[in-house]
């Protein structure tokens, strides 16, 4: 080897050790997948996961642990990979995050703590959310089912409505502190969302159950079947002798387009077209009761991860042509690349550009076809994306048995109709404040996708924690 | 967990349920409902309440045995359980004294006209019910409406019991008679419930439904329930069920209510082949 051949050593320093590529996870493939309600990933194996530990730079002032909205300690959970104390590991994650397993799995971080890693600057960041969801893993599997520490009974007793991602963060760090919790949820399922919305194959109901199941150890109560605001009102629970109440119904009204033809059989909600398959299990049907349209050709409408989940949905149901139909460009399409990605590789179309004026029904009232009109990108608009303008004469009908709309969720009306001095935005949403979740009436607090609309898991578990915090300096103060 | 405290067969594929529901019983008011999910498979199953008592810490449904759910609620014994009992859930029937009201109910909607017009009753109106059946076998809760009205009217389609004919004809008739009637309560199958409709407002009498749409959690989250009214799309489930009749788009309902058809039959067949010794 003449020396010229050896590798440049920039500036004269020594070279570094070679970092090893961003590990990828092993997963189902496309056209396998396709055919199963299975997860597609199947996670890192232990050395996987290790050599993904060693490319954290274990920096001292690390921008991951203020990227993540729950503060997880990400460098020391990641040193205990290295290191093989997985449990160890296991529990860093769970001293901040008490839904470790579905974080891993659904959180954007790839807009958190992935983004604002030092790696990234110059190349893949460590993938933090598969170290995650490593170790949740491998704690539910391998682990002692021991549980954190617990500050001796308070005294106060806390009720949570709703058991999404934000009510169920929030009672954990409760009942953390001492607190007395009792979780309300509407369904005859906890979770919220996480059951009813996210499919088994990006996350599976399994685990879920088990982060609630660990929240129950821990000694949180939970009321299934129980409408808040329905069963009872929030001003029946503070005077029925809960100290505070904390208000994590999420954003479950969902919204049509109001274009014509929107009531015909076959055209769904996501939320609708999702809570059959997922919560009632239909992709089971018969077996299981809840029916379900299989439809062949399935347009869904939107460009989110609701609209993915649902077209990737159609196709595990059987749907010959799955598409995507978005009125934006794929640039401004609200969906997680990698959400995209998976969608696209199982051979769902995105028809962008493009905005339903009308769905076309049959005899029988069910959908035949969608009159669409193509668009271009405007001026930007209030939410800082270009406005789609229509092009004036470019209507076209694509054939279509299957409409499902996912273009969002207004804020369930339930509490906010039935709570006397909750004030509430303009589209219904409850006004809390930011950091504490302090609404305008006292010891009711609120926060997820109830006070902020729709957004994500992780963002409502981090209103749901601080939420926590300032309910328990709340009760402390009542103290005397 | 909800057990069954009392079952009857009150007509034929007609099942009454009394079920523990204490909390439901107490905070249940007229025209609400709940929704039944029997086990770990069934569907959700959306009910009005018939009756409650609170005392008893009960509620009492009533329903038809005509598709694969139905029958495996139908066929949970007394002493049996429930897995899942949600409610009360939609809003309450608007109770005022108006003067005098006619509460329809067309065979299994009967069950849903009962607690209306006693409300109704209670809150000083004169109540005059009507109420029929296809046959005279299928009419239920005769003697609880006649208890709660002033006035009590029945019809059978095929003649079989009191006077032969359909529930408008006797509604024109009372109609006919010249009184005042404030308000006109019409429960039952969607073409009755519309037939009703074109009846009261020929006369501009105010009319009002209760609608039932397929329906899964009944909160306002799925948006599966809705219904038409005046040209605006709203939630059976949270905005409902019930509407001014004159304002339903019919068509819409019925077409959406029809949606399952094949489903329908084929869990049937998955039923009968389980039932089978």
């Amino acid at each position: 080897m003449s020396p010229e051949q050896t590798p440049p050593a920039a500036s004269g320093v020594a070279p570094k050790k070679q970092r090893p590529p961003r590990q990828k996870m092993p997963e189902q493939s496309a056209s396998e997948r396709v055919r199963n309600f299975n997860e597609v990933p199947y996670g890192y194996t232990a050395e996987l996961a290790q050599l993904e530990a060693t490319r954290c730079l274990q920096c001292k002032k690390p921008a991951c642990v203020p990227g993540c909205p729950v503060a997880v300690d990400i460098p020391g959970f990641i040193s205990k990979v290295l290191e093989g104390d997985y449990l160890g590991a296991a529990r860093i994650v769970k001293a901040t995050n008490s839904l470790a397993a579905v974080c891993g799995r659904v959180c954007p971080q790839e807009e958190q703590c992935e983004k604002v890693c030092v790696l990234a600057k110059k190349g893949d960041p460590v993938a933090v959310g598969r170290l995650e969801r490593f170790v949740a893993d491998y704690e539910r599997e391998h682990g002692t089912g021991e549980l954190p520490p617990k500050a001796p009974p308070s005294g106060f007793k806390v009720a949570v409505v709703g058991s999404g991602p934000a009510g169920l963060t929030c009672a954990g760090e409760l009942v953390k502190l001492g607190h007395q919790v009792t979780v309300f949820e509407a369904l005859h399922k906890p979770g919220g969302v996480l059951v009813y919305g996210i499919p088994e194959f990006r996350l599976p109901k399994a685990i879920v159950q088990a982060e609630v199941d660990y929240l129950v150890r821990l000694g949180v109560q939970l009321e299934l079947n129980s409408p808040v605001g329905k069963a009872e009102t929030v001003d029946e629970l503070l005077a029925g002798g809960y100290d505070a109440v904390f208000i994590g119904t999420g954003a479950g009204l969902p919204y049509f387009m109001g274009v014509p033809g929107e009531n015909l059989i076959g055209v769904y909600s996501a939320n609708e077209y999702l809570t059959r398959s997922n919560l009632m299990k239909a992709y089971r049907f018969p077996e299981f009761a809840t029916p379900i349209i299989r439809g062949k050709k399935v347009a869904t409408i939107g460009g989110g991860n609701v609209a993915m989940d649902s077209a990737r949905t159609a196709l595990r149901l059987g749907a010959a042509e799955s598409t995507v139909v978005y009125r934006r460009s794929r640039q401004e399409m609200p969906a997680r690349i990698e959400e995209i990605h998976h969608a696209e590789e199982e051979g769902v179309r995105l028809q962008l550009l493009t905005n339903p004026t009308r769905i076309l029904g049959d005899q029988a009232g069910r959908v035949k076809g969608m009159e669409c009109l193509r668009m271009e990108l405007g001026e930007p608009d209030a939410s800082g994306r270009r406005r789609p303008v229509p092009l004036a004469g470019s209507e076209f009908t694509i054939e279509v048995d299957t409409v499902v709309v996912a273009i969002g969720n207004g804020p369930n009306p339930l509490i906010p109709r039935t709570t006397p001095g909750l004030e509430t935005g303009k589209h219904g949403n409850i006004v809390a404040d930011e950091t504490t979740g302090a609404t305008s009436k006292p010891g009711v607090f609120a926060g997820g996708d109830i006070v902020t609309g729709a957004a994500t898991v992780i963002l409502a578990m981090g209103a749901g924690r601080r939420a926590a915090g300032a309910i328990d300096a709340h009760l402390r103060s009542k103290k005397k | 967990m909800a057990k069954v405290v009392s079952r009857r067969e009150i007509a034929p594929q007609t099942v009454l349920l009394e079920l523990e529901a204490p909390k439901i019983a107490r905070r249940r008011k007229p025209g609400q409902f709940v929704i039944l999910k029997q086990d770990e498979r069934a569907e959700r199953i959306p009910l009005t309440i018939a009756m409650s008592d609170p005392g008893r810490g009960t509620i009492t449904v009533i329903f038809q045995v005509v598709g694969a759910g139905t029958r495996g609620l139908g066929s949970v014994p007394v002493g049996g359980e429930i897995m899942d009992v949600v409610g009360p859930l939609g809003k309450p029937t608007e109770i005022n004294q108006v003067g005098t009201v006619v509460s329809v109910g067309g065979g299994i909607g009967t069950a849903v006209a009962y607690p209306i017009a006693q409300a109704m009753k209670a809150a000083g109106n004169r109540v005059i019910g009507i109420i029929g059946a296809r046959t005279k076998d299928l009419l239920i809760l005769e003697a609880e409406m006649k208890a709660v009205s002033d006035e009590l009217l029945v019809s059978t389609d095929d003649g079989s019991y009191a006077r032969k004919g359909f529930v408008t004809d006797v509604l024109k008739e009372v109609i006919a008679r010249g009184g005042p009637i404030a308000e006109v309560l019409a429960i039952g199958p969607v073409p009755m419930m519309r037939a009703v409709c074109k009846v009261t407002k020929e006369a501009g009498i105010k009319t009002v439904v209760s609608l039932n749409p397929i329906m899964i959690d009944g909160t306002g989250m799925c948006g599966g329930c809705r219904v038409e009214i005046g040209g605006v799309t709203r939630f059976a489930c949270v905005d409902g069920p019930e509407f001014d009749g004159h304002l339903v788009n019919w068509d819409v309902l019925s077409q959406r209510l029809s949606a399952y058809k094949s489903h329908e039959q084929e869990a049937c067949r998955l039923h009968d082949v389980e039932k089978r010794p």
